[in-house]
């Protein structure tokens, strides 16, 4: 039997040497007169151990990483063709803690299958879920999807089956999907992997909505700064028209539903829904006012279901399984798993889908292993560049919708960004209201003004002029913004400035006292 | 252009085959745009001015976007950066002067755990100590 080989395709893993492997492989392989295949896949998305390269062996595939192009000759020397020992191997992957602990319902795929082989994504489950809505027709599709209690996933948090009712239920000749591939958090990748790891399972769910409220037609929104996961979306999809998985008759029912890929143009507010729809339209990204809800009045004044990619990637196993299924995962009103991303910092980063209900701390100290650099966590930035920077003293917030939002932070898309303790927050601090003002789209005032304000603010602080007054001050445009901007990019901002300012005062303090 | 124009809001995917041909988008291209979608001036100007990608003047033969997002700054990215554009004398979305390498700031791009992250023409690159920045920065010939 041929020896087969999966070699991740994800970005990240091509980042860090994935082609260049795959290349020495080849070559090496071809020297030797070996004969093998190489399957291209996604990532399992345990980062730290990329690039990756499993071998399929009678035990299951062995996996040996971080490969680089100089290890090749050394691996084929030692057998790894037959998953035999070598420093580099670290035995089944699923084995690993890091992915022994997790719940992979979203992810299940991710990194097994071939991403453009519809076969092997069905053979993997596939298209179960878009059988099963056939049959429950659109009003069952909605219930099953209400009755699991996913929420978005994009930081809203927002039911998903609530939103469908609406759409479904708004009259209208025309309807619209609309995917929110947007991805701009720092510290997220969940929609890139899925992308580029396991295509059909976003085009499926974007069609199972399009099915249960009525719409005819879909679109994904891609930042630029993706390359790699347009074009591996863009293939998928290809694929899926030629397979009648998307088109006049999906299927070979009567439904039929079209999809376009759209390219975003590096402006951060578009990953906020109403944004979206306006670059969509072709317009400045700047931010709606609601109501209208999109779900009313979205796309080019149709009603229009507007979710993030990781939502719309977890229908097909909620229709497929079954929504107590996936219910009785979870903790509080969070229910099901959530994709967490490990990131920055972090020896073991990663993705790591779990159910709700892991403490900060398990999911820092006990999955992530602490800092890459060895050095103690200072502070964890949640939830993207809005999101809260939290302390060693609260790594016991459980990880959930509700606990987040208590300790004043939220779980947003579900990035984490580790820092040791060479960070400064009050440079942290500094950076999220730059963040803003580079982002604003400009519509309102608190957020367009309020973030450059805040910026000058926090020098003074950070020269140490007059700290107890800027403090005040900031703590006042923080108020401002929160509650006077129109979305979440200047109302959320004070989320991460404030947290600097709460949760490590010596990084404020310090610095005021020296220059008093 | 006429291949784009019948989609549904065909603006932003007209503005990007353009720029991908021409390298920028220059006063004309937005005039033809205006002409085209039947908009103003000032509409098109809107669009191309709002999104950081769209550029009015031309780059350079090479495009290096380094991460300065969150993640790439807890693994020590802004120092990296810092000390490749002090080499070339550039700030940031400055080119060389023989026109060779514009450096661009960009915000994430979605390698947060194999950090620092940068992108040369449109390839990813990952785990940039100053020396591997220094690599990619080189890769850029001539």
């Amino acid at each position: 039997m041929t020896p087969r080989l999966y070699i991740p395709r994800d970005a990240a893993a091509i980042a860090v040497g994935a082609e260049a492997v795959t290349k020495a492989i080849e070559a090496e392989t071809n020297a030797r007169g070996l004969g093998i295949e190489i399957v291209r896949t996604g990532s399992r998305g345990l980062f730290w151990l990329e690039p990756m390269v499993e071998v399929e062996t009678r035990d299951g595939r062995i996996g040996y990483g971080p490969v680089t192009p100089g290890d090749v000759p050394g691996l084929l020397d030692s057998g790894f063709l037959d998953g035999a020992a070598h420093p580099l191997r670290v035995g089944r992957p699923e084995d690993l803690p890091f992915l022994s602990r997790q719940t992979r319902l979203t992810f299940a795929r991710c990194g097994i299958v071939d991403p453009l082989s519809l076969d092997d994504y069905r053979a993997h489950g596939g298209y179960r879920g878009l059988q099963r809505a056939l049959s429950l027709g659109p009003a069952g599709t909605i219930e099953e999807v209400a009755r699991s209690g996913l929420r978005g996933r994009g930081g809203a948090g927002f039911p998903t089956g609530v939103k469908w009712r609406t759409v479904a239920e708004a009259p209208a000749a025309q309807k619209y999907i609309v995917c929110n591939a947007d991805e701009g958090d720092s510290g997220t990748f969940a929609d890139r992997m899925l992308m580029e790891g396991d295509p059909f399972a976003v085009i499926e769910g974007i069609t199972i909505a399009g099915l249960a409220v009525g719409a005819s037609k879909g679109f994904i929104y891609i930042r630029s700064e993706y390359p790699d996961a347009i074009a591996a979306f863009a293939k998928a999809a290809r694929a899926a028209y030629e397979n009648d998985c998307l088109g006049p008759r999906i299927a070979g029912s009567a439904f039929g539903f079209d999809l376009e890929l759209r390219v975003g143009a590096g402006a951060y507010v578009c990953g906020e829904e109403t944004a979206l729809l306006e670059s969509l339209e072709g317009k400045r990204g700047q931010v709606r006012a609601k109501p209208p809800l999109p779900a009313h009045k979205g796309l080019f004044g149709q009603p229009t279901v507007i979710n993030n990619l990781v939502s719309l990637a977890t229908v097909p196993g909620i229709l497929a399984d079954g929504a107590e299924t996936y219910a009785a995962l979870g903790f509080g009103r969070s229910r099901g798993s959530m994709p967490i991303q490990l990131a920055g910092n972090v020896k073991h980063g990663g993705l790591f889908e779990a159910a709700f209900g892991l403490t900060l701390g398990e999911i820092i100290d006990d999955i992530g292993g602490g800092t890459a650099t060895g050095r103690p966590v200072r502070a964890v930035q949640a939830g993207g560049p809005l999101g809260a920077y939290f302390p060693p003293a609260l790594f016991d917030t459980p990880y959930d919708y509700e606990a987040f939002a208590a300790r004043d932070g939220l779980i947003g898309h579900g990035g984490l960004v580790v820092f040791d303790d060479q960070v400064d927050m009050a440079r942290q601090a500094r950076f999220a209201l730059e963040f803003c003002a580079i982002e604003s789209c400009g519509k309102c005032t608190p957020c367009r003004l309020g973030s450059t304000r805040g910026v000058e603010v926090i020098d003074r602080i950070i020269a140490g002029k007059d700290a107890s007054a800027n403090l005040a001050l900031i703590e006042d445009l923080c108020h401002t913004m929160k509650f006077g901007s129109l979305c979440a990019l200047g109302g959320f901002t004070p989320y991460p400035v404030m947290s600097a300012i709460n949760n490590f005062p010596e990084d404020f303090g310090r610095k005021a006292a020296a220059a008093a | 252009m006429d291949q784009h124009k019948g989609l549904e809001g065909p603006m932003l995917p007209i503005l990007h085959a353009l720029q991908a041909t021409f390298g920028h988008l220059p006063e004309a291209a937005m005039r033809l745009v205006a002409e085209m979608l039947n908009l103003t001036r000032a509409e098109v100007h809107g669009v191309v001015s709002f999104y950081h990608d769209f550029r009015a003047v031309p780059a350079g033969r090479h495009m290096l976007k380094i991460c300065r997002a969150e993640a790439c700054q807890s693994m020590g990215g802004e120092a990296a950066a810092r000390a490749l554009l002090d080499r070339l004398g550039l700030e940031w979305g400055g080119t060389t002067p023989d026109g060779r390498l514009t450096i661009e700031a960009t915000y994430c791009l979605g390698l947060c755990a194999t950090a620092p992250a940068a992108m040369l023409d449109g390839r990813v690159a990952g785990r940039l100590d100053p020396a591997g920045l220094d690599a990619l920065e080189q890769e850029a010939q001539p």
